[in-house]
């Protein structure tokens, strides 16, 4: 690509053509505060944080979206620039709720951290009126309080740009504009689908998840109660964000050391239940292709897509899977199987899971969910990445000093097709492994199935396993995944299976993962890092097929039978429900 | 009409039409050989509601009584300008300029007028009758000698819903020179020559708008036409929609031709619904005549216009966010660059005029750059037109030279201040202009010359103010509106003006302090310097010029907690003069909240604790017993 030159501060930088002033900056070592701009997602310009001077131009221009050419000369840290950056900050103070002691983002909070930086000593200089806001707490994963809002638009561009959805935008005009559902409807009545991508990126603590941190506390100090946790693959490979550790770092053991001294009784590993799903999956798969049923066949793993596809593509949902996520797999076989083993009563077994979704929060209270009878939740709480972190630091654990623990047997014994579920492709590398297994009776020559791999929103395979030649389809970010399937209800694509998780990148980064500030957001490939943990426990694994799990063969001889078999139907399979538009039934 | 001999068969047959009503204004003027009489009634929004409508039906029905209905063609026209006078009618060959007719008039007018011969002056606008009982053309008067009206120049002359008529004119005739003599280069040099500026408010030279985008290479380009007039109380853009919608979709077809565009699209608001009906209108006759849509005049040129209704959004008219909402979003600017000549409406390139640009564009066409740039100024050409309002006798539209003087327009085309008030200021450019003092009334009205007095052209209103306005209440005013108007999207604008009106709010209701005065200027030159569009960076002008040029007013209300020119409520006292009063007890009646007492014919007290200052009391004194303070 060609490149320019400016002059950034009296210095000279050579920049690619077509870059921007943030970017320009970025590679001459200067850091330019933001709060709206999201790369590629949310360029709008809007907050005016990130203003500097150009030499020539008539008013201060946004870093964010001006674009740089051949001997531009811009000055990001002039006294007009400070002051008025300064000012903008004083000025959203005036109308944000700045109680922040008790605010969950305190401390993380990307507007709190500016004001500090920028030396806004005076919080209130600008006080007067302010529009208050009351909660809207009726969806079930999430809050959202617009007095912590700034309006940097960040979750409506998410939720209209990333995910296709667009059931947030602004409503009102100039000082009363609050961002919010059409017609002020509450949150739960829109198809929302609960993905929490709006949670990610928002830069202060106007978006929340639930918190339920305190009842599986309650829980764990209940004597009558046996607490079972289980952590989803990709918990594991963000954890240690929330403890200061680099983003990318493998806390496999810590996460498990740290759930053994949170006081839970039994630690396990959603990785098992992964591995559960393939053997179901797949099954399923074979007979479809074989005796004529609906394809291509779509995973369900994620419960965001799951919900998105019942609203958006409800003449679809015969498409899905019947297998329940993983994540309900584990309930239902924790309550039925495991409590028949141990002797337990599944009343008296509350299943906690740790989930990098917000959409798990929806899909425990779904119908159609129980296995070991009426009234019994497969799963009682699930809770965020972010929100296990917070009970780590409540509880005076010291994360990043504990020893690497085992996940407990019978139930945290997991492959390593298993655990790249957290990442997109994974469960659809997961399944090529065993299908291929199965077809063929032999080993492929390699495990890897790298055209499925990376963080493409939209990736495609064909492959030939014993004489059949599958096509399939991966997607993750909803965006994608309505083109893709535009693309199979227009007849453009022939796929026989297809993987789509709720949020691009997959569950790495999901809703429920720690944040990442945007100063990082827009400069690092967290998907990428966090996936690479998973890519490397794989390979560390010597077990590396789903059907190789010893527990996995345990379970169906002892318990299941068959994969497929009418016990495992009723207990690991669900249906949906058809929903539509903004019609939540 | 497939060819321009078509076309100009129709201008043969019309051209006598037209020429007839500028009998008194123009020399080829000729007698029209159908109709004896030619009677124009304004139907423009302004007489439209003062009743012209009904004045029409009165017309028609009393010509038939008199059974000269063949002999007299009622034409309704578009607006005349002098709306203060309405509803207006104008009798041609002898130019009779009838104003505030009532339909009691018509008959007697029908009768006297129309069937005997003689004008009846006492109905006409009085400026027309000279002291010795002759009758002179309205051309004649203060409000029009000054005048030069070539964007407006067939409103109030030709029936805006008869394409002919238009075509009689000289009407499309420049688009097709356009097509069959010039490249689309040459349209764009004539229009660089000529110094044509946007008339919505910046300036920005309309040929060098179009030389971008023609330079911008997509095989789809669209042509914008902002209609989405917002100023308060500007209304030329509705005037000439109203008065000459074929000028607007002609010079859109030029546009479309030199850009190499072929869709238009008018972006005008819903709450104009004479414009949006007559543009309706116009443009199912010219796609009927073939001068819309494919193959126009057989040259192979492609250009159709569709419309696109403003729901009223003040931002609505900054170019960008005029975009986003024809594209169906919500009508929120977006950062510029890119600029929309490069990637505009559905991200192609796109001009963007507004209605009174467009206006002009034709007669360049046809007259020529240089006659265009022989009008106005060094650096601006051409003419204005300004909605004049406020504290003036003539009320309404006028187009003036660039370069006329602010006096010349507000003493001799405005006929000066009522009830023999001092002029105080000017105030140009609405909500993103300036308030022009009286030293500055004799300076030359062009863009460069009101930037430089702290104001702006804006898109040309003009309000006049007098010694019993309050410039912070001014302020005010105009704050409030952008406040209002804000769409919300950047900080600067959404939450630095409203605390600006806050700080606004506190000095007239004499709550300020000194320091407000500079948190003031300091708030204001941080939203110019840093909000996204025009609408946020022009905003604090209104409080930057009155602070400019009345920063007396302000300490006024700061130190003193006095409004001198008596407008701020709560800096108020309403007193009874004693030497006055004589005890009517009429104000004591009539006061609402039972304020004044005193005993008949005995001298009455206000008790200020109270009194809430609405002004009844001294409305109704007979005395003028009752002031303030």
């Amino acid at each position: 690509m060609e490149n320019v030159t400016v002059k950034i501060n009296g210095m000279d930088v050579v920049v690619p053509a077509g870059s921007t002033v943030l970017e320009a900056a970025r590679i001459a070592g200067i850091d330019i505060p933001t709060l709206c701009y999201l790369k590629e997602v949310n360029e709008i310009g809007a907050c005016r944080m990130c203003v500097v001077e150009v030499k020539g131009a008539k008013t201060l221009v946004t870093a964010c979206v001006y674009p740089v050419n051949d001997g531009m000369e811009i000055f990001t840290n002039t006294k007009k620039v400070r002051d008025s950056r300064k000012r903008n900050l004083q000025l959203l103070l005036a109308s944000h709720d700045r109680q922040c002691l008790s605010c969950v983002a305190s401390a993380r909070c990307e507007f709190q951290t500016l004001c500090q930086e920028y030396g806004v000593e005076d919080a209130g200089v600008y006080d007067g009126a302010r529009n208050e806001y009351e909660l809207d707490t009726s969806a079930a994963h999430m809050v959202r309080d617009n007095n912590k809002c700034i309006l940097c638009r960040r979750c409506v561009a998410v939720c209209d740009k990333v995910q296709g959805i667009g059931v947030i935008g602004s409503n009102g005009r100039g000082f009363a504009t609050s961002i919010g559902q059409a017609f002020e409807m509450d949150l739960a009545d829109t198809s929302c689908v609960s993905c929490g991508q709006c949670i990610a990126v928002c830069p202060t603590g106007a978006l929340y998840e639930k918190d339920y941190t305190e009842q599986v506390f309650e829980a764990i100090e209940d004597p009558e109660k046996t607490v079972l946790v289980q952590a989803a693959p990709a918990v594991r490979a963000a954890l240690g964000e929330e403890f200061g550790l680099p983003i990318g770092t493998d806390t496999q053991g810590k996460l498990a050391a740290s759930l053994r001294r949170l006081g839970f009784d039994k630690v396990f590993d959603t990785v098992f239940s992964a591995d559960l799903t393939i053997m179901e999956e797949a099954t399923e798969f074979l007979d479809r292709v074989k005796n004529g049923g609906t394809l291509p066949l779509i995973t369900s793993c994620s419960p965001g897509w799951v919900k998105y596809c019942e609203h958006y593509f409800p003449d679809m949902t015969e498409n899905l899977s019947s297998c329940k996520s993983p994540q309900q797999m584990f309930g239902a076989v924790a309550k039925t199987y495991y409590a028949q083993k141990m002797g337990l009563d599944p009343k008296n077994i509350v299943m906690v899971s740790v989930m990098p979704c917000t959409a798990k929060k929806f899909e425990v209270g779904r119908e159609d969910q129980c296995a070991a009878g009426e009234g019994i939740a497969d799963v009682d709480i699930a809770i965020t990445t972010r929100e296990l972190a917070y009970m780590i630091k409540r509880a005076g654990i010291k994360f990043n000093e504990l020893p690497d623990e085992e996940f407990d047997n019978p139930l945290g014994v997991g492959t390593g097709a298993g655990v790249i579920f957290g990442a997109t492709g994974g469960v659809m590398e997961a399944a090529l492994r065993t299908a291929y297994e199965t077809l063929t009776g032999s080993e492929p020559a390699s495990l890897d199935f790298v055209d499925v791999r990376g963080t493409d929103g939209i990736k495609e395979a064909s492959y030939e396993i014993a004489g059949m030649n599958i096509k399939v389809a991966v997607a993750s970010g909803l965006a994608n995944a309505k083109k893709l399937l535009k693309a199979v209800k227009n007849g453009e694509a022939d796929y026989q299976f297809i993987e789509i998780m709720g949020c691009p990148g997959g569950c790495v980064n999901g809703g429920g993962q720690p944040k990442q500030p945007a100063s990082v957001r827009n400069f690092v490939d967290i998907q990428k890092l966090r996936g690479q943990v998973l890519y490397g426990l794989d390979k560390a694994n010597p077990m590396r097929k789903s059907h190789e799990n010893p527990e996995i063969k345990t379970i169906y001889k002892e318990f299941f039978g068959e994969p497929g078999s009418e016990k495992a139907h009723h207990i690991l399979h669900t249906s949906y429900v058809k929903r539509g538009v903004n019609s939540n039934i | 009409m497939k060819t321009l001999e078509e076309l100009n068969a129709v201008k043969e047959q019309y051209e006598g039409l037209v020429n007839f009503r500028r009998i008194g204004h123009a020399e080829d003027a000729v007698i029209d050989k159908k109709y004896r009489l030619h009677v124009l009634v304004c139907a423009g929004t302004g007489c439209t509601s003062s009743g012209s409508l009904k004045i029409i039906d009165k017309l028609n029905e009393e010509l038939k009584a008199n059974n000269i209905e063949n002999e007299v063609k009622v034409v309704k026209t578009g607006c005349h300008g002098l709306c203060a006078l309405g509803p207006l009618m104008i009798v041609y060959p002898e130019g009779a300029f009838y104003s505030r007719l009532e339909i009691e008039h018509i008959p007697e007018i029908v009768k006297k007028h129309f069937v005997e011969g003689n004008v009846c002056k006492e109905y006409l606008y009085k400026e027309t009758v000279l002291e010795d009982g002759s009758v002179q053309p309205m051309n004649n008067t203060d409000f029009y000698r000054s005048q030069k009206r070539v964007a407006l120049r067939n409103c109030g002359v030709i029936n805006p819903e008869d394409i002919n008529e238009y075509i009689g004119t000289g009407g499309y005739q420049a688009i097709a020179k356009v097509l069959q003599t010039m490249k689309p280069e040459d349209v764009i040099q004539v229009m660089l020559d000529s110094g044509l500026r946007g008339r919505g408010g910046a300036g920005f030279p309309t040929g060098l708008k179009w030389k971008f985008a023609a330079a911008s290479v997509n095989e789809q380009k669209y042509v914008c036409c902002n209609a989405d007039e917002g100023d308060p109380g500007a209304f030329m853009d509705r005037s000439v929609l109203e008065g000459d919608p074929h000028v607007v979709l002609e010079a859109m077809s030029i546009a479309g031709y030199a850009i190499g565009a072929n869709q238009g699209y008018i972006y005008v608001r819903a709450e104009y619904p004479i414009a949006v009906e007559r543009l309706n209108i116009a443009i199912k006759q010219a796609r009927d005549a073939g001068l819309l849509g494919k193959d126009i005049l057989g040259t192979g040129f492609d250009f159709d216009i569709d419309l696109r209704l403003g729901a009223g959004a003040f931002v609505c008219g900054e170019e960008t966010a005029l975009m986003t909402s024809i594209e169906g979003n919500r009508g929120e600017p977006r950062p510029r660059p890119p600029f929309p000549a490069v990637k505009g409406l559905f991200a192609k390139p796109t001009i963007l005029n507004n209605v009174e640009t467009y206006a002009n564009i034709p007669k360049i066409i046809m007259q020529g750059a240089q006659w265009f740039a022989s009008m106005g100024t060094e650096k601006s050409k051409g003419t204005k037109v300004f909605a004049l309002g406020g504290k003036i006798n003539n009320t309404g539209l006028v187009e003036i030279p660039m370069g006329t003087t602010l006096r010349t327009v507000i003493e001799e085309i405005g006929g000066g201040i009522p009830n023999g008030k001092k002029f105080k200021a000017a105030q140009t450019g609405g909500p993103s202009g300036g308030c022009i003092p009286v030293e500055n009334m004799d300076v030359e009205i062009d863009y460069d010359n009101l930037i430089a007095i702290g104001s702006m052209m804006g898109s040309g209103g003009l309000i006049v103010m007098d010694e019993d306005n309050c410039m912070v209440d001014i302020a005010k005013f105009f704050l409030e509106f952008t406040v209002d108007e804000s769409c919300g999207k950047c900080t600067p604008c959404r939450e630095g003006t409203k605390r600006m009106l806050e700080i606004l709010d506190r000095i007239t209701e004499g709550k300020g302090k000194m320091e407000d005065i500079d948190e003031l200027q300091e708030l204001a030159a941080f939203i110019k310097s840093n909000a996204l569009c025009g609408l946020g960076q022009t905003a604090p002008n209104p409080v930057l010029s009155t602070l400019r040029y009345f920063k007396d007013e302000y300490i006024a209300h700061v130190k003193d907690k006095k409004c001198p020119a008596g407008v701020c409520k709560n800096l108020l006292t309403f007193k009874i003069d004693p030497e006055k009063c004589i005890g009517c007890t009429k104000c004591a009646k009539n006061c609402p909240v039972d304020a004044i007492i005193g005993e008949k014919k005995k001298v009455h007290e206000i008790d200020t604790s109270k009194c809430i200052k609405c002004g009844t009391c001294l409305d109704g004194c007979k005395k003028d017993a009752i002031y303030k303070e």
